[in-house]
């Protein structure tokens, strides 16, 4: 009987089941209301694989796999507790840890099976390591620019793209002389530690801006390298996994590209961030109108319809629950209050409805691009809190502008807007934004945090 | 061993699509709890790190598969840790009477 629990059989229809369970859990993420049961799902599909695994009989020894389960989980618990703010860095993180994961694995199993690696097995081998090994070192780079350990600022210079190709180039170089003569061992560290290098070569020239594309990009490499692992392993449960995670992240690094109006080859490439430069025009000094947090609050009480535009200021301000705040004293007002989300607004997708979200703003306010632009010109009032070039107008009719063409949010229909910012300094990627100049625009010059809560204020003393 | 591979790429050309059928489906509401959970599920690498280290085949081998079970178990425990708090706070303004 307890034969018959280890026979590969048996343990290939537990991961059976926990593959279909995975699938289910990607379905129900489709709406907040069935979403959790996704979660539940998932975890228990992955509790079956793990047991269903354990009961293999070739496993002689289990000393080990015991303490690194319950190290692994010691260190996962801090990791899944971590601050909403610090969710963009977490998920790098666990890119980085994914995609070690799977590049030891296959360092090993090369090192099992050398010299004598059949071609097919050394080519999926290559492709795991050289994929997991460059996800592994660009997403520590990506979590520590998002953690702000690293600087931030883009490091661009000349032929940058270049040296990076070549060295992709050799290390494949390398993979196909591997796959043509595998008894050469010795290359094989070489292989490894290019595309390290390379991993992180490609994340210095990433700005802030630009890490909702290329964490979505991470995510997908991650996923393809356990696929890979998946053929080395022969495991459909790998497979199949790889395959989502890397179609999902495939999917969302598209759906950034365009939101940002970069051609996916370029994305594809890594050629991020060179834009960034070329967009810092020569400023002159153009007149602004401003206003104080008692015209605006005046003004917002007075609308029937405003919409809130938040950007990655606002989380850098950790303004959400002052939002919030802002939220309740209008809609009490009878004002109608939604949120316009950008799909690159912030620093990963959909990092702007959970920070809402945590806010207790409920999720049918939060409405997309597409779903909110015919909203603005019903709007009284939009109000920019911490967003920039998702703003600005000049992404429409401006060809010179190196943002041209990215769909933006049309703020400038609204009748009103209002923009919270700290100085005149032209956003992250230096590009002067025209609506700044607008008759209609006021601009609300402080910290966004006290800005809402002096605005929020105002709104109370008004009204008793 | 030619069959296997042939119907491995059949498996992950189906799973591919199934991915992006389904996933295009999901609500840019949910992209980042969406992220951090297939993140967990990808994290599956485990099942294969266990294998490496307990059919104990080489030092190294053991070693290297110790490792990537403390990482994957990581990704596993935290994911959905996360995940399912992240999704604990999305709330709709009309609840269900």
């Amino acid at each position: 009987m307890t034969a018959w629990l280890g026979t590969d059989t048996f343990i290939e229809i537990i991961y059976l089941i926990a593959t279909a369970l995975f699938i289910f859990a990607l379905v129900w993420m489709r709406t907040p209301a069935t979403a959790r049961r996704g979660v539940r799902a998932g975890e228990i599909g992955m509790l079956l694989a793990i047991g269903g695994t354990l009961l293999n009989h070739n496993i002689i020894e289990y000393k080990w796999i015991a303490i690194a389960l319950v190290l692994g989980s010691i260190i996962g618990v801090p990791l899944g507790m971590v601050h909403m703010t610090a969710v963009p860095q977490r998920t790098a993180l666990s890119h980085a840890f994914g995609a070690f994961c799977v590049t030891l694995v296959g360092t090993a199993e090369f090192y099992l099976r050398a010299p004598a690696v059949p071609p097919f097995m050394m080519s999926v081998l290559s492709m795991e390591v050289i994929l997991g090994a460059l996800t592994f070192t660009g997403s520590l780079m990506a979590a520590g620019k998002l953690q702000e350990i690293l600087p931030q600022r883009p490091i661009t210079y000349k032929g940058q793209n270049l040296v990076n190709l070549l060295l992709l180039a050799v290390a494949i170089g390398i993979a196909a002389y591997l796959v043509h003569d595998p008894s050469r061992v010795h290359l094989f560290p070489l292989m490894l530690i290019i595309p390290l290098i390379f991993g992180v070569l490609m994340i210095i020239p990433i700005g802030g801006a630009d890490m909702p594309t290329v964490i979505s990009l991470l995510n997908s490499y991650a996923g393809l390298s356990a696929a890979a692992m998946g053929f080395v392993l022969d495991s459909k449960l790998l497979i199949i996994a790889g395959a989502l995670d890397g179609a999902s992240g495939l999917i969302l690094s598209v759906n950034m590209s365009r939101a940002m109006n970069r051609s996916f080859s370029n994305v594809l490439f890594g050629a991020f961030g060179q834009e960034a430069i070329a967009g810092a025009t020569a400023q002159q000094a153009r007149p602004v109108r401003s206003a104080t947090a008692e015209e605006a609050a005046a003004i917002l009480g007075a609308a029937s319809k405003v919409i809130i535009v938040p950007g990655y200021g606002m989380a850098v301000a950790q303004a959400q629950h002052k939002v919030r705040e802002l939220y309740d004293a209008l809609s009490k007002r009878g004002v109608d209050v939604k949120f316009a989300i950008h799909p690159v607004a912030g620093r990963m997708p959909g990092h702007m409805n959970v920070l809402l979200a945590e806010a207790d703003i409920p999720y049918d306010k939060l409405l997309d691009m597409e779903e909110v632009n015919d909203e603005f010109p019903q709007a009284d009032v939009a109000l920019v809190i911490g967003a920039n070039d998702v703003t600005n107008p000049a992404a429409r009719n401006e060809t010179s502008s190196p943002i041209y063409g990215m769909p933006i949010l049309d703020v400038d229909k609204a009748r009103t807007v209002m923009v919270i910012k700290r100085s005149m300094s032209p956003g992250f990627a230096g590009i002067d934004n025209p609506l700044y100049y607008l008759d209609k625009t006021l601009m609300l010059f402080g910290d966004a945090k006290s800005f809402v809560n002096s605005i929020v204020h105002e709104l109370a003393g008004g009204h008793n | 061993m030619k069959m296997d591979l042939l119907t491995s790429l059949y498996v992950f050309m189906l799973a591919a699509f199934i991915g992006f059928e389904v996933i295009r489906q999901i609500s840019p509401l949910l992209h980042t709890p969406l992220m951090s959970l297939t993140n967990a599920l990808d994290a599956i690498a485990v099942v294969g790190a266990i294998l490496l280290t307990g059919e104990h085949r080489s030092t190294l081998s053991t070693i290297l598969g110790a490792l990537a079970i403390v990482a994957a178990t990581s990704n596993v425990v935290g994911g959905f840790l996360i995940t399912d708090r992240m999704l604990k706070m999305f709330k709709s303004s009309s609840p269900k009477k």
